[in-house]
């Protein structure tokens, strides 16, 4: 029977020769996940390695500027490796080890997630191959060189668009090929059962300390959380703990490129149809044969053409919503925050800063907003420089 | 019985696969045409998809090429009506990934499969526990849903088994589809599990390329199955490839006949 539904979406459509693994994986998480040793372990490497709890930070100057909600700051960017991507990977290559695997390997889109996969293969003694598109390796050519430097083998994945998506498939051939001492470590909420899961339940590791947090700075939930939306794995971490409260308004952020009208953009919820793919039903950018759709984004990690099955759920139930920011407004809001706030984004986390830039001046001085800046930005920096037309090379 | 069975009356079933549209639909049909002639038991044809996560190099490419040259389902499927013509009840399969058959709509899409006499589809990307998503379809318009097994399906192989239509579609080796020089896989065994519970008949695919790889695979499957070394002639001849595939189809089949 069909396993990991969220409402209609979820489930595990891959090959049979990966029901093996994604078996394997599902029977290793339900043993570990409430291990008192295993959970030791892990918060042991989230405070010790990663920094953890990461900062809930006001932002004052910006509440000031804008003239609305009070608004907070979720500083994933602090994390090591500088992105939320290391929380769920500490957790999938711990696991991994527990399992007898020898060797791990993931896709990455900005590179975020791979240089975390990288770093925690190097810290736990892995053997660790990363699959990135080659339009990405280029865009995000220190990323490429950070993961070497980590020890890890990365591949320019040539076929399709060359980008995450393609990063993805070539991952699961990967997998498919060598399951027996290899973990596929997938970076985002997505994927077949039982990714959506595990590394949901390891990113809601943000909004618990985001509830915790905030309940001892001002003594109440926030109002509204704010995260970008890709595959939606800093979102669904950002939001988990909130779905019950329904008072707090969720909202993912999702890359809109040029525009949600423009064929460039990768805005899933907006303009998506349900489908079945890359191991999971969902929404996905398509055509009416059920063709996935070449998006774009001038973020890499937000680059996809689906969403995570989880989110699918909540936007058919209505309990989170999902709005489209297009480049311009992305980078816009990625040059905001590093003047208001002495704080450079991620391009990717910046989406969601630009939907707060919109939102906050409509919202009451008494209520709260929280933003999960889920990355920083130092990697996006000569990208960005680029698209302002100052011809900066890493 | 089914009526993808049918395959399987002639000796040992001989299956090749074919990329529909690559590099046109008028070629796809010469060729199905052409192998059913010269010793095809059923022809697998391939409705393209755009990120085909179960195929090596070799389909990935044929996919694209034959995306890029317009080839969309409707127009598989009037080619195929085309050949229905002249092969009223020859076996054919399609083969494809799920987002093309749901996003097309199940039941439109197994409606016109019973339309055109389409015996079976096979669809990589729908396991055992997902089955419920199409098999009601299949059913309703009598086309077998065939259920595969890999190496690693080991105490899995029975459940499947037990419930496969048509035939049982065995993936030789683990990874993606392609030529491999060696299959290591211990493939008796595997059907030696699967005649435990079923008398289905087996056809052995993923890898297999050369007339020896075809004959020894033929001593233990009732069939089997070539997809990407046809395919490279295709990539190789583009509409020229009726001759050299009519050829390679020959050989095959005369390997595997042997036992």
């Amino acid at each position: 029977m069909s396993k990991g539904r969220f409402g209609i979406h979820g489930g595990q459509f891959v090959p049979e020769t990966l029901m093996h693994a994604v078996n394997e994986l599902e029977e290793a998480y339900n043993k570990y996940k409430d291990d008192p040793e295993f959970n030791a372990e892990l918060n042991k490497l989230l405070s010790e390695y990663a920094g953890r709890p990461s900062l809930l930070y006001y932002a004052e100057k910006m509440t000031k500027d804008l003239g609305g909600a009070k608004i907070y700051l979720k500083r994933e960017d602090l994390n090591h490796t500088g992105s939320h991507k290391l929380n769920n990977v500490l957790g999938q290559v711990l696991l991994a080890k527990r399992m007898g695997k020898t060797r791990v390997i993931a896709e990455t889109g900005a590179g975020q997630h791979g240089v975390a996969t990288a770093t925690a293969a190097a810290l736990m003694g892995m053997e660790c191959e990363i699959y990135m598109g080659k339009e990405d390796t280029d865009r995000q050519a220190l990323n490429v060189y950070r993961m070497e430097l980590l020890g890890a083998k990365v591949h320019a994945v040539t076929s399709g668009t060359q980008t995450l998506k393609d990063a993805v498939n070539e991952t699961m051939r990967e997998w498919t090929n060598r399951v027996s001492d290899t973990h596929y470590v997938l970076g985002s909420v997505m994927g077949p059962h039982p990714f959506p899961t595990i590394v949901r339940d390891f990113q809601s590791v943000i909004s618990k300390e985001i509830k915790q947090q905030l309940l001892e700075k001002e003594g109440k939930l926030p109002d509204a959380v704010l995260a970008c939306v890709g595959g939606g794995s800093n979102a669904i971490g950002a939001f988990y703990e909130f779905i019950p409260e329904k008072s707090v308004r969720l909202i993912g952020c999702e890359a809109a490129g040029l525009g949600v009208d423009n064929p460039k953009n990768a805005a899933t919820m907006a303009n998506g149809t349900l489908g079945i793919f890359h191991g999971m039903k969902s929404y996905f950018c398509q055509n009416e044969y059920g063709q996935i759709a070449p998006v774009y984004s001038i973020s890499a990690g937000l680059d996809y053409p689906g969403v995570g099955p989880e989110h699918a759920n909540l936007k058919d139930t209505g309990r989170a919503e999902y709005v489209p920011v297009t480049d311009n407004e992305a980078v816009a809001a990625f040059e905001y925050l590093s003047r208001t706030e002495g704080i450079i984004p991620a391009i990717e986390s910046s989406h969601a800063v630009a939907y707060a830039l919109k939102l906050a001046p409509q919202m009451n001085q008494n209520e709260i907003m929280v933003i999960n800046l889920s990355g920083r930005g130092d990697k996006d920096v000569a990208a960005i420089a680029r698209y302002r037309g100052v011809d900066i090379y890493e | 019985m089914s009526k993808t069975a049918k395959a399987f009356e002639n000796g040992k079933a001989f299956i090749p696969f074919i990329t529909a549209g690559d590099p046109d639909l008028k070629t796809t049909k010469e060729l199905i045409l052409t192998m059913a002639e010269n010793g095809a038991d059923l022809i697998e044809i391939g409705i393209p998809f755009s990120d085909p996560v179960a195929e090596g190099i070799v389909i990935q490419q044929a996919d694209l090429r034959a995306l890029a040259s317009g080839t969309t389902t409707d127009k598989i499927f009037d080619m195929i009506a085309e050949v229905r013509q002249e092969l009223p009840y020859f076996p054919l399969a399609i083969m494809t990934y799920m987002n093309p058959v749901f996003v097309y709509g199940c039941e439109k899409f197994m409606a016109k499969c019973e339309q055109l006499g389409i015996d079976c589809v096979i669809v990589p990307d729908i396991p055992y526990e997902e089955k419920q998503e199409l098999a009601p379809y299949c059913d309703k318009h009598g086309v077998d849903l065939i259920s595969l097994i890999a190496p690693t399906s080991e105490e899995r192989i029975k459940m499947i088994a037990a419930e496969a239509q048509g035939f049982l579609y065995c993936v030789s080796s683990m990874g993606v589809t392609g030529v491999r020089k060696e299959i290591d896989t211990d493939i008796e065994s595997m059907i030696n599990s699967v005649r435990e519970v079923s008398n289905i008949p087996t056809a052995i695919g993923f890898g297999i390329s050369t007339p020896d790889q075809a004959r020894q695979m033929a001593k233990y499957a009732d069939g089997v199955i070539v997809g990407s070394a046809i395919v490279r002639i295709c990539a190789q001849h583009g509409k020229y490839s009726a001759e050299p595939v009519k050829k390679y189809v020959r050989e095959m089949k005369a390997a595997i006949s042997e036992n």
